[in-house]
């Protein structure tokens, strides 16, 4: 597995904070879009096609 | 001025008066396939019977894109000359969203090569040039107005049975070649079905002509304000004459839309009023195959045996990379210089390529037309992101253009040796001192010795190319020398950058074989 699944980021109540606020004050439409966007600029970030794989599969496992 | 449907000449077959003699190849079907693979064999020297329930060329102008390779192998026809003079040659493409141009593209006409990426030309022509050299080809037997309506096989031969103006008759064969189209007959008689992915998604695609001086670019919208929230399509061919496809949605009726005063309005918010109506048709698309390419002695070429959305120009292209693939094949197979299961092969590559083709048309048309849910979500976000960063413009898709297939073969290679020439791609072309490389490569299995002698004892035709830049980038690298064994389509069979007469003659054994 290369998908770091362990904790890894700095401030991570922060981050979720900031997270959090983003999606404040937009509709339900609007914030499905947000995120679309952000998977879609991590997935670039990230440029590793197995460690997304793993991630979409670790997200999907119930 | 819109093209004028010459209708050719039908002639009253010998079959209706008293049995034909066997042939060695029966072609069904004259489209811009059957007539490929019937001027391929010629060239071949294998001679063919080409049989056409028509007497015209394609009517209206579905194909517009011809492929580098394909024009590669117009030229070996004996049409590229015309095909690119009567063409738009073009290579920028660019994609709006909303009315707003997000990024473009070049596909750059390389001066390394001697054909362009692209020319756009209507599929009518095409044939036409084509029908013009096989009516002058000794070898191809052209008959219109003969439509085959019965195909059945033994295991030595296969027969048909035409239906003309003058009542019906059979031919025997070694081989039927199926290059009837996406409604073929010769499927539809051998009881197999396509399997796939069919859109519930209606374009309107005209042609039309104007005295516009719109640039040969590709303009592609998503979510245009003139055609309220669906996709369009503006792309020129020769004689003035565009090509626009306009997404409808699927409960779009028809034979409603396909009326000139439901369509002239819509196209008027494209280029304005300043048009005339040539063609118009109303498509919904597969992405579909069939499983085996290859039944026996009835071999599938073409639309007959795979259907793509156009939305990358992988059709049209696509069947000339079969007829490519299959012409020394067969030739060889019907000398005896090989064994027919080098056939197997043609269905092993050409379903692998149809396999791609298929892919990537699935994954434009999906881009194009969304379902309802996450698949909307991500394609209305990746539009938005390309407007702010560049990454995303990538992920748009509005069709990713017909290449060549990269054939999986398990043959010698060194990896050392640059990748645009592995095996089993098509040898790049480069220029040499008068020509172009792939005008020396021939028809025959060749080996090409790059700054090195070719080793003693080979049966088989050498050419050694002149060594320049462009031939350092795509076939040395750093290597300072190599051999690449081509075969007959010009695909590369296997290199190295040394090798004696042994490792040659067995890979040229396992080309023989289909391996
Ligand atoms: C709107 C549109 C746009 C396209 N754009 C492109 C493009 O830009 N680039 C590209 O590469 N491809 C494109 N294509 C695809 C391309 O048109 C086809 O892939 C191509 O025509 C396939 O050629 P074919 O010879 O296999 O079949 P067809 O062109 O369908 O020819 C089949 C021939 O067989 C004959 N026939 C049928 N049944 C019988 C019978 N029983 N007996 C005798 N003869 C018979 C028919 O009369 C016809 O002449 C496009 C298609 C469409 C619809």
């Amino acid at each position: 597995m290369k998908l770091i699944d362990t904790p890894n980021l700095d401030d991570h109540d922060g981050f979720y904070a900031e997270l959090l606020a983003a999606h404040r004050g937009l509709s339900e439409a609007q914030s499905h879009a947000l995120n679309a966007q952000l998977v879609l600029i991590l997935a670039n970030h990230i440029g590793d096609r197995q460690v997304l794989s793993e991630a979409l599969d670790l997200a999907r496992k119930r | 001025m819109p093209y004028d449907y010459k209708p050719f000449p039908y002639v009253a077959p010998p079959g209706l008066s008293a049995p034909e003699p066997p042939h060695k190849v029966v072609i069904v079907g004259a489209g811009p396939i059957g007539l490929a693979m019937a001027l391929d064999l010629a060239n071949r020297g294998v001679p063919s019977v080409l049989l056409d329930d028509n007497d015209v060329v394609s009517m209206g102008s579905r194909a517009i894109c011809w492929s580098k390779r394909s024009l590669e192998l117009f030229d070996r026809f004996g049409i590229a000359d015309k095909v690119l003079d009567k063409g738009m040659t073009w290579s920028v493409g660019r994609v709006c969203h909303g009315d707003d141009e997000i990024f473009s593209f070049d596909l750059a006409v390389d001066p390394g090569q001697r054909m362009p990426p692209f020319v756009n030309l209507q599929q009518y022509y095409v044939e036409e040039f084509l029908v013009e050299r096989a009516l002058a080809q000794p070898l191809i037997d052209l008959r219109f107005r003969n439509r085959v309506t019965g195909v059945d096989q033994t295991g030595e031969a296969a027969h048909v049975t035409v239906k003309t103006p003058d009542g019906q008759y059979g031919l025997t064969a070694d081989y039927v070649i199926a290059c009837d189209g996406a409604r073929s007959t010769t499927r539809a008689m051998l009881d197999l079905d396509f399997e796939g992915e069919f859109f519930e998604e209606r374009f309107l695609i005209a042609d039309i002509e104007m005295e516009a001086d719109f640039p040969p670019e590709r303009w592609f919208w998503f979510e245009p304000t003139f055609h309220d929230g669906q996709s369009a399509l503006l792309h020129r061919q020769a004689d003035n004459i565009y090509r626009i496809d306009l997404q409808l949605g699927w409960d779009a009726d028809p034979e409603e839309e396909k009326k000139p005063e439901k369509v002239i309005p819509r196209i008027e918010k494209v280029v304005g009023a300043d048009f005339d109506l040539e063609w118009v048709s109303i498509y919904s698309f597969q992405c579909r195959r069939l499983r085996e390419f290859v039944h026996g002695r009835v071999i599938f070429v073409g639309d007959s045996a795979h259907v793509v959305s156009p939305f990358g120009a992988r059709g049209g292209n696509g069947g000339l990379q079969d007829v490519d693939n299959l012409g020394w094949k067969l030739a060889a197979v019907l000398d005896g210089r090989a064994p027919a299961s080098l056939i197997d092969s043609y269905n092993r590559e050409r379903v692998q390529a149809a396999d791609e083709n298929i892919l990537q048309s699935t994954r434009a048309t999906r881009f194009m037309t969304p379902a309802n849910g996450a698949e909307r979500l991500f394609r209305d976000q990746v539009l938005a992101l390309a407007r702010k960063a560049p990454f995303a413009r990538g992920w748009v898709n509005s069709g990713r253009l017909s290449t060549p297939c990269v054939y999986a073969l398990s043959a010698p290679d060194d990896l050392s040796l640059p990748e645009i020439s592995r095996p089993g791609t098509v040898a790049p072309d480069a220029p040499q001192q008068n020509g172009w490389l792939l005008n020396e490569l021939g028809r025959d299995v060749t080996l090409m010795a790059l700054n090195c002698a070719a080793p003693a004892g080979l049966d088989l035709p050498v050419i050694a190319p002149r060594i320049n830049d462009m031939i350092r980038a795509r076939y040395l690298g750093d290597a300072r020398q190599a051999l690449y064994l081509v075969r007959p389509d010009q695909v590369i069979a296997a290199r190295w950058v040394e090798a004696d007469a042994r490792q040659v003659r067995r890979a040229v054994d396992a080309l023989w074989e289909g391996r």
